[in-house]
């Protein structure tokens, strides 16, 4: 790849300082390493990733409001969290997270579970507790 | 207290914290030059290993071993620890900071502060480095090779980050530093040499009942991607194609799945050993990764259609067994020049 052909195209490193760094060939033929702001093709793959987790996503909220299950199992699929890992994370077993799936169960939390939840998928409780749109 | 440590944005997390730190002590390697000494150019395809239910396709070898490559090779004395209590963790790292060395610690990617959210999955892998402390805010500096610049983390964001939690890899603070370092190089040309052989070996050794690895994988995967769409279906294909994309471009590989870094070692291995030829293999290998990125440019385009272009499955298949014959020739024909 020659330096000029280097893809710039920013979109999920916006507003962050996060970039790639590149190697490429000058018009001397020399490797030389160029910033690089992302390339459209990576940022395709990494769309149709994240819009496979949203469509997951779309079909537990639509549950939720469903009286189906509760909105833990929705931020927890959100933040690409599987029962196992949410399990590790919160140190609650997997029966009892399951159970904190039960809209029911879920609405009798106390403060202190509440808390811990929502640290771990990085919200409020406040989003926690609120049907997204 | 800050280090008067030199930050240098990195392709890949490893490689750029290692040269960082060799730089710190006053050795002056680049990122491919390590990358190459270390021989971290490789391909596997392993349909037995899964990430979010896909085999996993990398392009590089094992997390880790490019820093116990490079220690070894240069008689650097490295030490490694890994915690159970994250208090003790914590004032280990403050203290070996304190002594004046700079620590790199392996973290999550999931709870880093400075990362956009869309790339923060559960990526147990990211290598960054300690190099100070701000005593009035109580955070640390930190020099992440994927970042322009240095950047700051919360005590309690890297506690979270250095103890990522996942069942196969879970980090127990896993922390790493210098110990003491050589007084001089060693001499580099007999290593380059002995790199570059190991690296061919490495690509080309395995017997062809062996699929996975080596340019055997690339011959592997170019026959499984065929059969992808009939077999899994157009999303899961589609959700599989975009897993090799992201391996191959995303995690700081420089491009082309490292291709492109091996390329820029082969040109620096001319300079430093006087073998001419080296510079010709280093075109080569630029050409084979410009097929890849060719790869992943008709990979995304099934994916993500565009008007008046249109790809199969066959298509990605053959652009793979052409990568994998010329690759296969490249490293038994690069192995001679050395």
């Amino acid at each position: 790849m020659k330096v000029e052909d280097v893809p710039q195209d920013l979109k999920y490193f916006k507003d962050t300082v996060m970039r790639d760094v590149t190697y490429a060939v000058d018009k001397d033929g020399n490797y030389t390493s160029v910033m690089s702001d992302g390339w459209s093709v990576k940022n395709d793959a990494l769309d149709i990733t994240l819009e496979d987790i949203n469509e997951e996503c779309e079909a537990i909220r639509q549950r939720v409001l469903a009286g189906e299950t509760s909105l833990l199992e929705y931020h927890a699929a959100k933040n690409f969290m599987a029962v196992d890992l949410l399990s590790d994370y919160t140190g609650f077993s997997k029966r009892t997270i399951r159970k904190h799936f039960d809209p029911n169960t879920f609405s009798q939390l106390d403060g202190e579970t509440l808390n811990k939840y929502a640290d771990v998928l990085r919200i409020t409780v406040e989003e926690l507790k609120s049907v997204p749109k | 207290m800050e280090l008067k440590f030199e930050h240098r944005p990195a392709a890949h997390c490893e490689n750029g914290v290692i040269s960082n730190m060799l730089r710190f002590y006053g050795f002056e390697l680049s990122e491919p030059m390590i990358f190459g000494l270390a021989s971290g150019m490789f391909f596997s395809h392993m349909p037995f290993v899964k990430m979010a239910g896909m085999a996993v396709t990398s392009f590089r070898t094992f997390p880790g071993i490019l820093f116990s490559r490079i220690s070894k090779l240069f008689g650097f004395k490295i030490t490694t620890k890994r915690y159970l209590n994250e208090k003790k963790a914590i004032a280990d790292m403050e203290k070996v900071l304190l002594s004046g060395k700079p620590v790199g610690c392996v973290v999550g990617m999931y709870y880093l502060p400075y990362v956009p959210l869309e790339y923060r999955f559960h990526f147990n892998g990211h290598n960054i480095c300690i190099v100070g402390k701000d005593e009035q805010t109580g955070e640390y500096i930190v020099s992440d090779p994927n970042a322009v610049e240095k950047v700051r983390i919360t005590k309690k964001d890297l506690i979270k980050v250095r103890f990522a939690k996942g069942g196969t890899y879970p980090l127990l603070g896993q922390m790493y530093w210098i110990e003491s370092v050589p007084n001089e190089l060693p001499d580099l040309v007999p290593m380059i040499k002995k790199a570059i052989k190991k690296n061919c070996w490495l690509m080309t050794s395995q017997p062809k009942w062996l699929p996975y690895f080596g340019v055997n994988g690339i011959y592997y995967l170019s026959r499984r991607i065929k059969n992808w769409e009939k077999e899994m279906g157009p999303r899961k294909a589609s959700l599989n194609l975009a897993q090799i994309i992201r391996m191959l471009e995303e995690i700081g590989t420089g491009g082309a799945g490292f291709r492109y870094m091996f390329g820029a070692f082969l040109q620096e291995a001319a300079q430093k050993t006087g073998i001419e030829e080296l510079n010709d293999y280093s075109k080569r290998i630029t050409d084979i990764g410009d097929l890849w990125r060719d790869f992943a440019y008709k990979a995304a385009r099934i994916f993500k259609k565009r008007q008046g272009e249109t790809y199969t499955y066959e298509d990605l298949s053959e652009v793979l067994y052409k990568i994998a014959v010329l690759e296969e020739k490249f490293y038994k024909e690069l192995k001679t020049v050395v």
